[in-house]
């Protein structure tokens, strides 16, 4: 029998995942505090570190209510839709030269599939949870990621007409001589306001909008289902970063500006540039306001959607032309 | 869009900046010496009771949490508080009773640190608030400038008081 080793990834990157979501959500934590002047959870074991274990003990022996006036089956899925699609789509993200669960020839596809089924457990946990913040939560979320999706599938086309494939490996390999970031600027940018707007991080959260909408399309959940959803949104988070590293700025590639970088590990390239974006993403929210939701549809149709369009049209002429 | 861009640069720069954060139980914050935390009733620079029960801070107090009973010294004839008693799980530190103090002897300290595990410990008596001191004001006594008679001071013998008129030899 042929045991593929590469299936022996699947648990750590699971489980790495996921305690990585729960670190980062004190390291967010420490960084706001950091940002604003003061100093965030420092209390709990060395730096705080702990503070991480501490939720996770509080957030699994808190009372996990059920709202006897919402929709059961669909209340009780919706976390995991979130959680799982975004779990699933790390199966693609390259880590390293052989580092990867697997390397599918649609991997882009296959991503853009998985955050395309994470809103589907968006907007049953705020249908089903039968309560107007909830439903106006999640309404809200059905549109911004409908809008946002369309045009982060078109800012990626640009990538993929560069590295002639939808492989995430193929992508990495073919960014040996330039990272795409520098022909692709606009592409950059479209994905990473469309990644926030995914992930529904700050400055777009607006389907959580805690002023507006109390906690928006989660106002029901509670105990480890509420983990779950936190844990989709830092996964989400993590995973766009990692994607925006893997398609702009040549993954597991040392950069080739600086001397003796390829003593160091591909990993740790990966890693380092990952953090990166992660924090990039911490920095926003510290830093923007929300937009107002009328905003935030005009900022995605009248501007993102063309632009990336008009991305996508010069992009295909540009290598058109220098093929012939 | 370029304030947004500002912005985060601003934010960033945060990162090498001076957290404000005073870790309080480990180390204490600065209390300015007016801070208005506990209260105390002080004494004159000779050592006796500046309180005279005049009733002015209960007055003024806004969450009424001042009680005092006025009596008088058989020796001297010196106003005191019978008792004096504050109740600090009312007490909002608003600092009213020492602006309206005519003697300067209901005073606010820096101290904060008021907790109790029983409710009735809130409750301080006289012998709780009275120190041994005259707190802010160390040289003023509020007998040896009033007009009031008291034993060893008669009219006319305080400080930059002038001797009473004789309002007979007023008469045209």
């Amino acid at each position: 029998m042929i045991v593929d080793w590469s299936y022996i990834l699947i648990l750590p990157v699971a489980v790495g995942a996921l305690v990585f979501a729960l670190v980062l959500v004190w390291w967010e934590r420490r960084l706001l505090g950091w940002w604003q002047d003061r100093l965030g959870p420092n209390r709990v074991g060395p730096f705080g570190v702990l503070q991480a274990l501490a939720d996770a003990v509080k957030l699994f022996t808190k009372e996990d209510w059920l709202p006897p006036f919402g929709d059961r089956a669909f209340f009780i899925m919706a976390p995991a839709i979130v959680a799982g699609s975004m779990l699933m789509a790390y199966v693609i993200i390259p880590f390293g030269p052989d580092l990867y669960i697997t390397d599918s020839n649609i991997a882009v596809l296959f991503f853009l599939a998985m955050s395309s089924l994470a809103v589907y457990g968006v907007l049953l946990a705020g249908l089903s949870s039968n309560n107007k913040y909830a439903m106006l939560g999640g309404l809200r979320a059905a549109a911004q990621m409908v809008t946002y999706e369309v045009f982060m599938g078109l800012s990626l086309m640009g990538v993929v007409i560069h590295a002639g494939s939808f492989s995430l490996v193929a992508i990495v390999e073919s960014q040996q001589g330039m990272w795409y970031i520098f022909p692709q600027c606009v592409g950059f940018l479209i994905f990473f306001l469309a990644g926030l707007a995914e992930s529904h991080r700050l400055p777009f959260d607006l389907p959580e909008a805690e002023h507006e909408l109390t906690a928006g399309f989660h106002t029901e959940y509670s105990g480890m289902k509420f983990a779950l959803i936190m844990a989709g949104e830092y996964l989400a988070m993590v995973l766009t970063s990692a994607l925006v590293v893997t398609l702009f700025f040549g993954g597991w590639l040392a950069p080739t500006f600086l001397p003796g970088a390829e003593y160091i590990p591909p990993v740790v390239w990966f890693g380092l540039k990952t953090a990166v974006f992660i924090h990039l993403f911490v920095l926003l929210r510290a830093a923007i306001p929300r937009p107002r939701y009328d905003q935030l549809m005009s900022l995605g149709w009248k501007i993102l959607l063309p632009l990336s369009l008009l991305n996508l049209l010069v992009t295909g002429a540009a290598s058109l032309w220098l093929e012939h | 869009m370029w304030s947004q861009l500002r912005t985060i640069w601003t934010v960033f720069q945060h990162t090498f900046m001076r957290n404000e954060t005073v870790e309080y139980p480990d180390e204490m914050p600065y209390a300015a010496p007016r801070y208005r935390g506990r209260i105390i009733l002080t004494r004159d620079p000779d050592g006796e009771e500046r309180c005279v029960a005049c009733n002015l801070c209960a007055v003024a107090c806004p969450v009424d949490c001042i009680a005092l009973q006025k009596t008088e010294r058989e020796e001297d004839g010196r106003w005191y508080p019978e008792f004096f008693r504050i109740n600090f799980s009312r007490c909002i530190m608003c600092g009213m009773c020492e602006e309206a103090c005519p003697t300067y002897a209901i005073q606010l300290t820096p101290d904060f640190e008021l907790c109790e595990f029983n409710r009735d410990s809130m409750v301080y008596e006289k012998e709780h608030l009275l120190i041994n001191g005259p707190g802010k004001y160390p040289d003023y006594s509020f007998w040896g400038v009033a007009g009031k008679t008291i034993e060893g001071k008669d009219k006319g013998e305080a400080l930059n008081e002038a001797p009473p008129t004789d309002h007979r030899s007023l008469l045209p």
